[in-house]
């Protein structure tokens, strides 16, 4: 214990962060560094240097604590901890480790602060910085808010510099040599005669040694993987059927389950009757649960079929049995009872709004489901002293601490093993599964329970993207947009999604307005107003939150205002915009398609541009009005984003959250029918398909200074940009999605 | 009841009715085989029967009439099928979880198609669902493949 704390306090972290943030992290309430994890249960001779990097004798295994939902974050960890290690990615595990309160995210903070990112003032920083104090102290080792990359970018180049200069200084005693004679190279370290160390060789010295600090990270221009396109850590095992998901999971003596709880989400369960169960091949026993009941049996299928001839009688849900009293629920929010936040305004609104020639608007978007491929599944097996979970999730501390609270455990002898997940979108930040196995897992001690849901379990208990309003009013003068108020009404996202956590977020919930109130448009009278209408169904953050409706309302209104006033689109929208990177991704955009140039027949063009996230993100999409329907050709992305880890895997993330903005705005909603979710299948929740794909041309910018994650920011703007292009093919202005209800699609 | 799969007889002991997809995932533990929506309606289950892509989600375990190959049998991480080689060549995967499906959707075209158009892609693969958006990626890795197969 001894050694483990004094390693501790001398760990990277604290010193990176001095490095890495400067002012973010000098005035830390939370000084004493995060233990490091891997020092527990580390075996003689073994050296965990940072928690990022561990050493033994049958090789070097980089912790990746961020959650990979299929957008490359394993991989884009790993490289940055190997750029510093000098190791190759071939020579390496990568390993998500264990939850501990030294992986908290500091970048997901930025976020939640009433600042706009682009407001790099002190008061702005400092505020960040807060909310920062509390994510350590919370220990929120979290994924999501396209935080990985700008959270691990200086950290984790750090942990694999401060490892490789712990190795040299353990070869350098090994060999009586000066560290400056020292090199390394493919996880090993060079003596000048031309002799090699491997650092599995190295690893029992350097454990005695303190770490390092102090290191000096590498100039981006000697960098080996850093910026350029790697071949993904995972890319063989998913291209040939042997990666294993969470729903995969297997153990011996393992019983498998399946669950009904009440589709009127909320609702209690009046009562049930198994008895058409029972007799059922391979049924063990059928189990209740908080809000539901379970069938265990010795088969998935054989659950499902078991647990869907249930006979179960629902409580009502309390919220509106309707989809119509969701939307009315939110019309009525806009009042000024119900503000939440007005955070931009500037000018004189009311007074350039009462003249004459006032533009109004309604937009709305519906309930999405997540709905990522691999239905939710967890596996639980409940120990005599210790409970062990099998699952795809992105907040594995919070799991520890609400099975802790189910089981009557210390949160450290809650096990969470991270599993390889088949898309998430933000579902994983949801453990409903992990909670209900558990229940189940309780009743039956020393079996390992694994749950898998059916889809239609899975869709019809979606923790949904938020239903949303947004009302403008707008005026134009002499061809240029003069005023611009939009009020958005939804209910809190944070609320719902941290309620379930038991969690609460003081002051407003800026997801209410973001991609809107924080946009980098110099309209001469402007204003964004959030309305907090009353909590309805259970809502969660959906790829983009809170930007993935707003970035729709605003972009769209300024559309029309824009047409309204004569103007070009993209030229108003460069002239109005005051921030250089957000110019700079319009014009790239605009240069990219050639903006302007002559088009055929029955197409048109609109562009779209939101900065969310921190990442300026400016479209152009491109459709064609056919017999069939709208075709959308294609479509220009221009992202900022800093630096661009690697562009080949940016590519195809960039590509696919427009693939996937596009196909719910074309096609998808959740409606709400007798309390309950109407859609059950991807039959009925389609999205985009192979056949409909446009071409997608992709541009990384990276002007900035901060660099920032892509998982999300493409999402925003694409929405607006195919209403805006429709509207210039065909004069049909689209103000509600998804759009098939008002057109249709080729 | 008999199962070829992969070019190994297995006798398994299930209902009749049960979808093969259970049958190779659960009982056989093949776990390529990917469970999405039970309905045929994302592809996820996409086996051969007799070199046929067929949704193994919608066919029950007694009318299985012929060798079922999974995408085990396709290819391996040691042995990669031409298809395995150009996904891998051109970085498709996301999460991944589709693509099993995707493969074997890809393989059938092939050996029925050997130069296929944008058009027969467009439409042999548009019952195979990605969530994350790959299909890009997917119809490029296919012109690749079939290229491949062409000059082997």
């Amino acid at each position: 214990m001894g050694r483990a704390r004094t390693i501790a306090r001398r760990s990277f972290l604290v010193g990176s962060a001095a490095i890495a943030g400067g002012v973010a992290f000098g005035y830390y309430a939370y000084k004493r560094p995060a233990e490091n994890p891997l020092l527990d249960g580390l075996a003689e001779g073994a050296a965990a240097l940072t928690p990022y990097v561990k050493i033994d004798g049958s090789g070097i295994t980089l912790i990746t604590p961020r959650a990979d939902s299929g957008q490359g974050a394993y991989s884009v960890q790993a490289a940055l901890i190997a750029e510093e290690l000098d190791v190759t990615l071939d020579q390496v595990t990568v390993d998500p480790g264990t939850p501990s309160p030294a992986y908290y995210n500091t970048a997901l903070a930025a976020d939640a602060a009433p600042f706009r990112p682009t407001d790099e003032r002190f008061v702005a920083e400092s505020a960040r910085n807060v909310i920062d104090v509390m994510m350590k102290f919370l220990g929120m080792q979290i994924t999501g808010g396209s935080t990985t990359v700008p959270d691990s970018y200086e950290k984790l180049r750090m942990a694999g510099a401060v490892a490789r200069e712990t190795l040299k200084r353990a070869a350098a005693q090994q060999t009586g040599l000066d560290v400056a004679q020292l090199k390394t190279a493919q996880g090993q370290v060079e003596l000048p005669d031309g002799r090699v160390i491997p650092y599995t060789d190295l690893a029992p010295m350097a454990a005695k040694l303190t770490p390092v600090t102090g290191v000096a990270l590498r100039d981006p221009s000697t960098w080996r993987l850093v910026g350029k396109s790697m071949q993904r850590t995972d890319i063989i095992a998913k291209s040939t059927g042997t990666q294993a998901y969470g729903i995969d999971f297997e153990m011996a003596g393992m019983l498998h389950a399946s669950v009904r709880t009440n589709p009127r989400r909320g609702g209690v369960m009046n009562g049930f009757d198994a008895s058409a169960v029972q007799n059922m091949r391979g049924v063990v026993d059928v189990v209740q649960i908080t809000g539901g009941v379970a069938v265990l049996a010795d088969n998935t299928w054989r659950a499902i079929q078991a647990v869907e001839a249930i006979e179960i009688d629902w409580g009502p849900a309390p919220y509106p049995a309707e989809i119509a009293g969701h939307w009315q629920a939110l019309s009525d929010s806009f009042d000024a009872a119900l503000r939440d936040s007005r955070r931009r305004d500037t000018g004189d609104v009311d007074a350039a709004l009462s003249g004459a020639n006032l533009i109004e608007a309604e937009y709305r978007a519906p309930y999405l489901a997540h709905a990522p491929l691999e239905p939710t599944s967890a596996t639980v097996l409940v120990g005599e002293d210790r409970i062990d979970i099998w699952a795809g999730t992105q907040i594995p501390r919070l799991v520890q601490r609400n099975v802790a609270a189910l089981t009557g455990l210390d949160m450290e002898n809650v096990h969470v093993h991270g599993q390889v997940m088949g898309g998430s979108f933000g579902l994983r930040l949801e453990d409903r599964a992990i909670r209900e196995a558990t229940e189940i897992a309780l009743q039956r001690p020393g079996v390992p329970i694994k749950l898998t849901y059916s889809r239609e379990e899975d869709t019809t208990h979606d923790d949904t993207r938020q239903i949303a309003m947004a009302r403008g009013r707008g005026t134009v003068r002499d061809g240029r947009v003069e005023a611009f108020d939009l009020g958005i009404a939804m209910p809190s996202i944070i609320a719902s999604q941290m309620g379930r956590q038991g969690l609460t977020m003081p002051g407003p919930d800026m997801q209410i307005v973001a991609g809107a109130w924080d946009q980098p448009f110099a309209i001469p009278n402007y204003r964004v107003s959030g309305y907090r209408a009353p909590e309805l169904a259970p809502i969660s953050s959906w790829r983009a939150v809170g930007a993935s409706t707003n970035g729709f309302f605003h972009d769209v209104f300024l559309d029309e205002l824009i047409h309204a006033a004569g103007a070009d689109p993209m030229a108003e929208r460069i002239r109005l915009c005051w921030h250089d990177p957000s110019r700079k991704a319009l014009e790239a955009v605009a240069e990219m398609s050639n903006w302007g140039s002559a088009l055929a027949p029955n197409t048109g063009r609109g562009v779209a541009f939101c900065l969310s996230f921190g990442v300026p993100t400016a479209e152009v999409i491109e459709v064609t009005a056919t017999d069939d329907g709208i075709r959308i050709d294609k479509v220009w992305v221009a992202a900022e984003v800093g630096r661009v880890v690697d562009p080949d895997m940016f590519e195809n993330v960039v590509q696919g959250g427009i693939i996937w903005a596009l196909g719910h705005a074309m096609n998808s909603e959740v409606t709400y029918f007798d309390g309950q979710i109407d859609q059950r299948n991807y039959y009925d929740f389609e999205g985009m398909r192979h056949d409909q794909t446009p071409l997608i041309e992709v541009r990384g910018l990276e002007n900035g200074d901060a660099v920032r994650g892509i998982g999300e920011p493409m999402v925003p703007p694409a929405s607006a940009a195919l209403s805006n292009a429709i509207f210039a093919a065909t004069g049909q202005r689209i103000r509600e999605m998804p759009m098939n209800r008002f057109i249709d699609f080729a | 009841m008999k199962l070829s799969v992969n070019g190994t007889d297995h006798e398994v002991d299930v209902e009749d009715d049960m979808p093969l997809l259970w049958v190779l995932r659960d009982e056989l533990n093949i776990k390529g085989v990917k469970y999405g929506c039970g309905v045929a309606a994302c592809g996820a289950c996409t086996v051969h029967i007799d070199g046929v892509a067929v949704r193994s989600c919608q066919v029950s375990a007694a009318d299985v009439d012929g060798r079922v190959t999974t995408i085990e049998g396709l290819g391996t991480p040691e042995a990669l099928h031409a298809i395995q080689a150009a996904w891998i060549a051109h970085q498709v995967a996301q999460c991944g979880y589709c693509q099993s499906g995707q493969m074997m959707q890809a393989a059938a075209l092939l050996s029925e198609i050997p130069d296929p158009s944008d058009t027969d892609i467009d439409e042999a693969l548009r019952g195979n669902l990605c969530r994350c958006g790959t299909y890009l990626r997917i119809h490029a890795a296919i012109k690749t493949a079939a290229a491949a197969l062409r000059t082997n």
